[in-house]
């Protein structure tokens, strides 16, 4: 293929200055400034299992996303439908994701596909019955619509995961979607890792409500709830006591404000008792609507809810203009730190669950990694030793190749950002197998060669054609395997594989081509009569 | 004068013992499943059943029977309690402790009631038991996938027989991979997976060595008999097999003896694999290539 010598040896050089330039990072920690900029920066990323550090694979509730945009639907709904004059009653989110609305007027199902049309292209009927004077409707999101819902859901939830985790400040943090509505977090070295999970599973939905103060609290709370009314329930630490409990409240449903129109948010200290609270700021259209709702609800309390939960219900005593608020309530100061930082990442679209959470500590990560290595290491030198044993010069050789096949798969995995795992390095010792393998077979056809009484160039020569015809076949299988295993496994199984994949292309370089090199140097340059193999 | 740990011109007869082999293959495949079946299935971890694994490390000696007594009366109470290493113990349920607070009152708040605060947790890893059985049904279809295509390239680089000789020689190790795991009651894990694909990726490497030589002697001898090609090619590449089989075997051995507990069950499976994926490169994939060639000429036989 290459014919010329020195062709090869530029090629064995420069490919292995490659993989020692992106290495650099990952031996050498500190890089004195005038280097650092022209050097690779990032070092081989160890996984959680050899780190420390937290896993945790989050699923997206896309249904209840679906839900809620129903929900908030059913409500505008309720406005176009009395807006163009149908009659209709009884309208409100039923199971799932659809409304049902009564409709009193015969000519009602017409005026409401009319209506749907114009204003809500995305829904669709999806059931009539004949009722008592009219007849039941059940509406749903149109099944195409849905999907793209549910993806926008998805991608909307990764963003802003993300977004928190930056700002909450973790080193090298990976945020991968999987499957269709699944999320991979992997924090390394995490200190508080219950605290990382709140905050990135918190949906964070902040909504300001006005409280009902004209319907009585006692009859809802005896399942009386007006029309439009929810109960929802307030945390209060009894000051002299310090016991938390419970109040509830009667809050109109509709959300006169939500999170999303917050321009930034971030943690004060009170004066009075030292207490952290969160102070709030609106972009300029959040102002303006906050002004015009304070100022139309002067006197009335204004229910400031998170996550469902009511966190302060203060008086509006006046219109508010500048567009600030401020949440107040029990916090450490941790906790309204963590607020700050989900306000101002935005609220999730949709709940999530916690499917699989792993936190591995990092004194037991670095035990692992440190026998793992030893062990790699000694089982490494058998070989070297042994080659160099059976095979003397010839050994030696393949010993070399050995070794700048494990610096080349190194190498690979940090110009890739590639994650080292456990299954990982058992890639990286079946490729160590593999390579030594391949050599074993090149020098037993060479020795064959050798005894049938041909010379030493023609034994070298022959000797790799035979071998390589083996040697491809099991690389290539190997290779193809993998990329099954990729295709279709998941991530400790992807690790395997590609480090197996690398491994094996590493090989083939190094067993076949680089051992070729040093040889046909050595024949080359040097009278020898007898081959050391 | 250079080492030979196998003498040129060793000829010993392999075909001649293949049905000793096979009897002694298809022995320890009924074991191996009997087993698993007697052990209602395979001890699945956590990975693939879902549960917690929760690992802790003692400032002093303690006993499994203390931690029990320690966590009597709480979720944790039939948890599975095994030592592993030194003053440190692997707590397993198949309860999903997600909640802090759960975890607190069921395993901190108890243990430092005895302990005081002697120990530490070192991983806490916990498996919802949906993320278990994808990751059970993915890591099978990524495996049975994978089986395919190396058929497929087998079969067009070679030839069907040898491709099916191949597979089944996989299917073989794999089959004595899981059914010692399970003898041996060790817990099937990710790590063990790995293993698993470790020894799939060995033996086919090893098989093909041997079917490639098989291959090549068939052209270069077509008139000589099918069984005295395979005992010339087994003989042939004899040496670089055990060459081979040694180098690999004495690396994991040392990950087996320094690797720590981590790795401990993930090497010894590698042991157990390394052993019968070169066995059955010889005994497993070379019957089954000659039985396709009897059955062939047997069939052409009939055609006259």
């Amino acid at each position: 293929m290459f014919k010329s010598l020195k062709i090869r040896i530029a090629i064995t050089v420069i490919v292995c200055l490659t993989a020692m330039y992106f290495l650099i990072p990952t031996f050498i920690s500190n890089i004195p400034s005038p280097w650092n900029q022209y050097l690779a920066k990032e070092k081989i990323h160890l996984g959680l299992d050899l780190q420390g550090g937290m896993h945790l694979v989050l699923e997206i509730d896309t249904d209840k996303a679906l839900e809620a945009m129903m929900e908030r639907t059913s409500n505008d709904l309720k406005e176009s439908l009395m807006d163009n004059k149908v009659r209709f009653r009884n309208l409100g989110k039923a199971n799932g994701a659809t409304i049902s609305l009564e409709l009193t007027d015969s000519a009602g199902k017409t005026a409401l596909e009319n209506v749907l049309r114009d204003k809500y292209p995305d829904l669709e009927i999806a059931d009539t019955n004949p009722r008592e004077n009219g007849q039941l409707v059940t509406l749903k999101i149109n099944d195409k619509r849905a999907i793209e819902l549910k993806k926008l859901t998805v991608e909307h939830s990764l963003e802003t995961i993300r977004n928190r985790v930056d700002q909450f400040g973790i080193a090298e943090p990976e945020i991968i979607p999987e499957g269709d509505n699944r999320i991979l977090i992997q924090l390394p070295g995490i200190k508080d890792p219950e605290r990382a999970k709140s905050l990135i599973g918190k949906t964070a939905l902040l909504e300001f409500k006005i409280v009902d103060e004209e319907n009585s609290l006692e009859e809802a709370l005896h399942g009386n709830v007006p029309e439009g009314d929810i109960i929802a329930y307030g945390m209060r630490t009894d000051k002299s006591t310090g016991e938390r409990g419970s109040v509830p409240y009667l809050l109109k449903n509709k959300a006169l404000l939500t999170g999303a129109s917050l321009e930034t948010a971030k943690v004060q200290i009170a004066d009075r008792f030292g207490e952290p609270s969160v102070s709030l700021k609106f972009n300029s259209q959040g102002s303006i609507d906050f002004e015009r709702i304070t100022g139309e609800n002067v006197r009335k309390k204004l229910a400031i809810v998170l996550d469902g939960v009511v966190h302060s219900a203060p008086v509006i005593e006046d219109r508010i203009s500048g567009g600030q608020a401020q949440i107040t309530g029990t916090f450490t100061m941790d906790e309204a730190r963590d607020l700050a930082i989900v306000l101002r990442a935005g609220a999730l679209p949709a709940p999530v669950n916690i499917l699989e959470e792993r936190t591995v500590g990092p004194s037991l990560g670095s035990d692992s990694i440190r026998q793992g290595i030893v062990a790699t290491l000694i089982g490494t030198l058998f070989v070297i030793i042994f080659m160099i044993l059976y095979y003397r010069f010839a050994g030696s050789v393949a010993d070399l190749a050995l070794i700048i096949n494990i610096f080349l798969v190194l190498g690979v995995l940090a110009a890739f950002r590639a994650t080292l795992t456990l299954p990982g390095i058992a890639g990286l010792l079946l490729t160590v197998g593999v390579a030594v393998d391949a050599n074993i077979l090149i020098f037993e056809r060479i020795r064959e060669e050798l005894r049938t009484g041909k010379t030493i160039r023609l034994s070298l020569e022959t000797g790799y054609n035979r071998a390589f015809i083996t040697i491809i076949d099991t690389h290539i299988t190997g290779i193809v395997a993998a990329v099954f295993l990729i295709m279709f496994g998941t991530g400790p199984i992807k690790g395997f594989a590609v480090t197996t994949i690398i491994g094996l292309l590493a090989s083939l370089f190094t067993a076949v081509f680089v051992t070729r090199v040093i040889f046909d140097y050595v024949v080359w340059n040097f009278n020898i009569k007898k081959l050391s193999i | 004068m250079s080492m030979e740990l196998i003498k040129p011109g060793i000829h010993l007869d392999f075909v001649g013992k293949m049905k000793y082999a096979i009897t002694f293959s298809v022995i320890l495949a009924v074991i191996a499943i009997a087993s698993i079946i007697f052990h209602g299935g395979l001890n699945l971890g956590i990975d693939f059943a879902g549960g917690s694994i929760i690992q802790i490390k003692f400032q002093k000696e303690v006993s499994a029977d203390q931690i029990r007594t320690a966590l009597k009366s709480t979720k944790l109470e039939n948890s599975t309690i095994q030592q592993f290493g030194e003053k440190e113990f692997l707590i397993r349920t198949h309860e999903s402790f997600s909640d802090q607070k759960v975890l607190a009152e069921n395993l901190e708040n108890p243990l430092t009631a005895v302990f005081n605060k002697d120990y530490e947790i070192r991983r806490v890893e916990v498996v919802g038991s949906k993320v278990g059985m994808d990751f059970q049904r993915k890591a099978l279809f990524a495996v049975v996938l994978s089986w395919i295509a190396m058929l497929i390239y087998i079969t067009w680089r070679f030839e069907f027989r040898y491709a099916l000789g191949g597979i089944i020689a996989l299917v073989h190790d794999v089959l004595i991979i899981i059914g010692t795991v399970s003898i041996f009651n060790i817990e099937f894990t990710l790590s063990i997976l790995a293993a698993v694909f470790f020894i799939i990726g060995f033996s086919i490497n090893d098989t093909i060595v041997v079917l490639d030589r098989v291959r090549e002697n068939v052209k270069l001898n077509p008139k000589q008999k099918l069984g005295d090609i395979i005992n010339m090619s087994v003989n042939q590449t004899l040496s670089r097999t055990i060459l081979t089989s040694l180098t690999v075997f004495l690396t994991v051995l040392a990950l087996w003896k320094f690797g720590g507990a981590v790795i401990h069950d993930f090497a010894f499976s590698l042991l157990v694999g390394v052993v019968f994926g070169t066995y059955s490169s010889v005994f497993i994939s070379c019957p089954i290539v000659l039985l396709f060639e009897n059955l062939q000429i047997s069939k052409m036989k009939r055609k006259k």
